[in-house]
């Protein structure tokens, strides 16, 4: 019963060894996914296809013939992904009901070495947007928000009906992702990154949050929001799974003509014994207005923890970092009115029931379907690309573009290894302070440290480094140089291990289950 | 500098979304005071970046039927349909004009 707490290579064990089946496993998820289901992480659950894989993968492990280290293992899909014979709606009205005709190449790819699909995940509509919190299902609740640490630090006003709306944000737009890999529904989970989809939430759910390099992982069946960032990101409780899950998808798909060609070899990650031979660089620009003190205190103190290993740690510069949001503002909105333009109602999804003419019925269902930051991120992006304004803005943002992709060409040339940023600006705001302010200002806001990897199309990762003052997550973020995911991985995890993050104490889902916590109390680092 | 009605007009009729009413408008004010910080920029002699693999060459396969046949699956998702065939309302129809349309636009 405690295995679904344990680290996928331990429950991988465990299979093997007849330990735990995997239907036994998969039960014990899907029983989770309803004692959790006040988070609102999952918009499908495929419970019955879910089991179904649960038995075929057992009887391979029977037969002594697991497909791998993924056979048996549930994992859950954010639910931009499509999935054969599954519901998949991007949380919006414009897609539900829509059952998809084929799987994703990375969701294949899963199915294929055996694991086990429990569901789809929430999201803000389409993926726009860095809070989980804009899309047709509800908003995503943080599990850190029910949790004894969070609990302890706040100054409770005890009355019942508070508690339900005192609940805390998760950031997004993988919300849903990196609540049900934090509240241990699921080992793994995808998200996607167009701009810190994926590093944003995993850093206020206290997971690891990876973003791969552009091109490595194919977006064939990612329902597309930006062609030239999305990446489909890795959601996972330690940094070794992640590498596992990166094993299992990256490389070239004949599907999708912007992944790179050269040959992907998996890898397993060294256990650095040590960093003398590394050199770390610290972006003076990351140090953000309205970053909060104590983000700035453990950024510091994990610079030192490198410095008193051995590395070397230098400051430098990304000039054009502030630029990076605008820049993102304008391709992403630009790109986001060409691609939302297939939503017609005509082959799928919803469709109005406006007859006059073609036009008027493109118009009606896209009025009916999509939201308002979906809508207003259309117009913005038709706007920009109006004859009178596309050199001014479109091709103007594309030039900043390059010089922003460049500043990184010149800190990585000069032998900086690998850079470390904080990943937010603050640890996770209580959902009714969040939502003070609109879409396009947080999101504005919130990516602005993850922002630039994604012009770039570098590697970034997100780890769990410490708990604020409030008792939430905090994470640091690691970008590293283009196609170099095994020395990024492999800092990430010298650096996991440095800082013994805590493992969530989730009290209420405890009363369900007789599963026993493990608890990592060693040198913690804050 | 508002934007002026008649853009609005064709940007509803470019994008076929509407802004809905008074916020929609302000919005994409926000949005180009915004993207205007990017003139701070100076971008002399910088050439526009297209993708982040511009030193690669796309792949490209062999022009080979390997997929297909799947007119069942793709049909299923279509609200309307007739035999093979997606059923759309009359094309060649231009949106009503701005004085005829149910749109928040004509208030302005």
């Amino acid at each position: 019963a405690a295995l679904k707490d344990g680290l996928r290579s331990q429950v991988s064990a465990a299979l093997k060894e007849g330990r735990v089946t995997p239907t036994e496993l998969c039960q014990q998820c899907l029983a989770r996914i309803k004692s959790t289901k006040f988070l609102n992480a999952y918009i499908t659950v495929a419970e019955e296809t879910a089991l179904k894989q649960a038995e075929e993968s057992e009887e391979r492990y029977k037969r002594g013939q697991p497909l791998g280290i993924l056979d048996g293992i549930p994992i859950a899909v954010k639910d931009n992904f499509n999935t054969a014979g599954i519901e998949t709606t991007c949380a919006s009205n414009m897609l539900k009901g829509y059952i998809s005709p084929y799987n994703a190449t990375v969701v294949q790819k899963l199915l294929d070495r055996g694991a086990v699909l429990l569901g789809k995940t929430n999201l803000d509509e389409f993926a726009m947007g860095s809070g989980s919190t804009d899309g047709v299902f509800g908003p995503v609740r943080n599990p850190w928000s029910y949790s004894k640490q969070y609990k302890e630090k706040s100054v409770s006003k005890s009355h019942s009906e508070d508690e339900e709306s005192n609940w805390v944000n998760l950031g997004g737009s993988s919300g849903g992702s990196a609540a049900a890999v934090s509240s241990f529904t699921c080992f793994a989970a995808l998200g996607s990154d167009t701009g810190g989809s994926t590093r944003n939430p995993a850093a206020h759910c206290g997971v690891v949050g990876l973003k791969p390099t552009y091109g490595l992982i194919s977006r064939h069946g990612l329902i597309p929001l930006v062609n030239s960032m999305d990446v489909p990101g890795i959601l996972t409780r330690c940094v070794d799974d992640a590498a596992v899950l990166l094993g299992s998808l990256a490389g070239h798909d004949p599907k999708d003509s912007t992944t790179i060609q050269d040959e992907f070899k998996p890898f397993g990650l060294p256990d650095l014994t040590g960093v003398s031979k590394l050199s770390i660089g610290i972006p003076k620009e990351y140090h953000a207005p309205g970053l909060s003190s104590e983000i700035v205190a453990l950024w510091s103190k994990a610079a030192d923890l490198f410095k008193n290993a051995g590395a070397k740690v230098v400051e430098v510069s990304l000039p054009h970092t502030r630029y990076s949001i605008v820049c993102y503002h304008v391709l992403c909105t630009a790109e986001v009115a060409s691609n939302m333009a297939r939503f017609d109602g005509l082959e799928y999804g919803h469709r109005s029931d406006m007859k006059d003419s073609t036009e008027s019925m493109y118009a009606a269902t896209r009025r009916e379907g999509f939201n308002d930051v979906v809508r207003g991120r259309i117009l913005s992006g038709n706007y920009f690309l109006l004859k009178q304004n596309y050199e001014k803005y479109f091709v103007k943002a594309q030039k900043v573009r390059r010089l922003i992709a460049d500043d990184f060409v010149k800190v990585f040339r000069s032998g900086v290894d690998v850079l470390l940023t904080p990943t937010t600006l603050s640890d996770a705001a209580p959902y009714m302070e969040f939502i003070q302010e609109d879409n396009r200002t947080r999101s504005a806001q919130d990516d602005l440290l993850t922002q630039a990897a994604n012009m770039a199309g570098l590697p970034a990762i997100s780890v769990p480094t410490a708990l604020s003052e409030r008792g939430l997550p905090v994470g640091l973020q690691f970008i590293g140089r283009s196609f170099q995911e095994k020395q990024l991985l492999t800092v990430a995890k010298w650096f996991e291990k440095q800082v013994q993050f805590p493992v969530i104490q989730l009290e209420e889902v405890k009363r369900h289950d007789n599963g026993v916590f493990q608890h990592q109390k060693s040198a913690s680092f804050s | 500098q508002q934007v002026s009605v008649e853009v609005l007009e064709h940007l509803e009729h470019l994008a076929l979304v509407d802004f809905r009413d008074a916020e929609g408008v302000r919005r994409l004010q926000k949005a180009i005071q915004f993207a205007d910080q990017l003139h701070e920029v100076n971008t002399e002699g910088v050439e526009p970046m297209d993708s982040v693999l511009e030193d690669r060459c796309l792949y490209l396969r062999e022009d080979d039927v390997t997929e297909g046949n799947c007119t069942k699956e793709l049909l299923e998702n279509a609200r309307e349909k007739v035999e093979e065939y997606f059923v759309a309302p009359p094309g060649n129809i231009p949106l009503p004009k701005l004085e005829e349309r149910e749109t928040f636009l004509q208030g302005s």
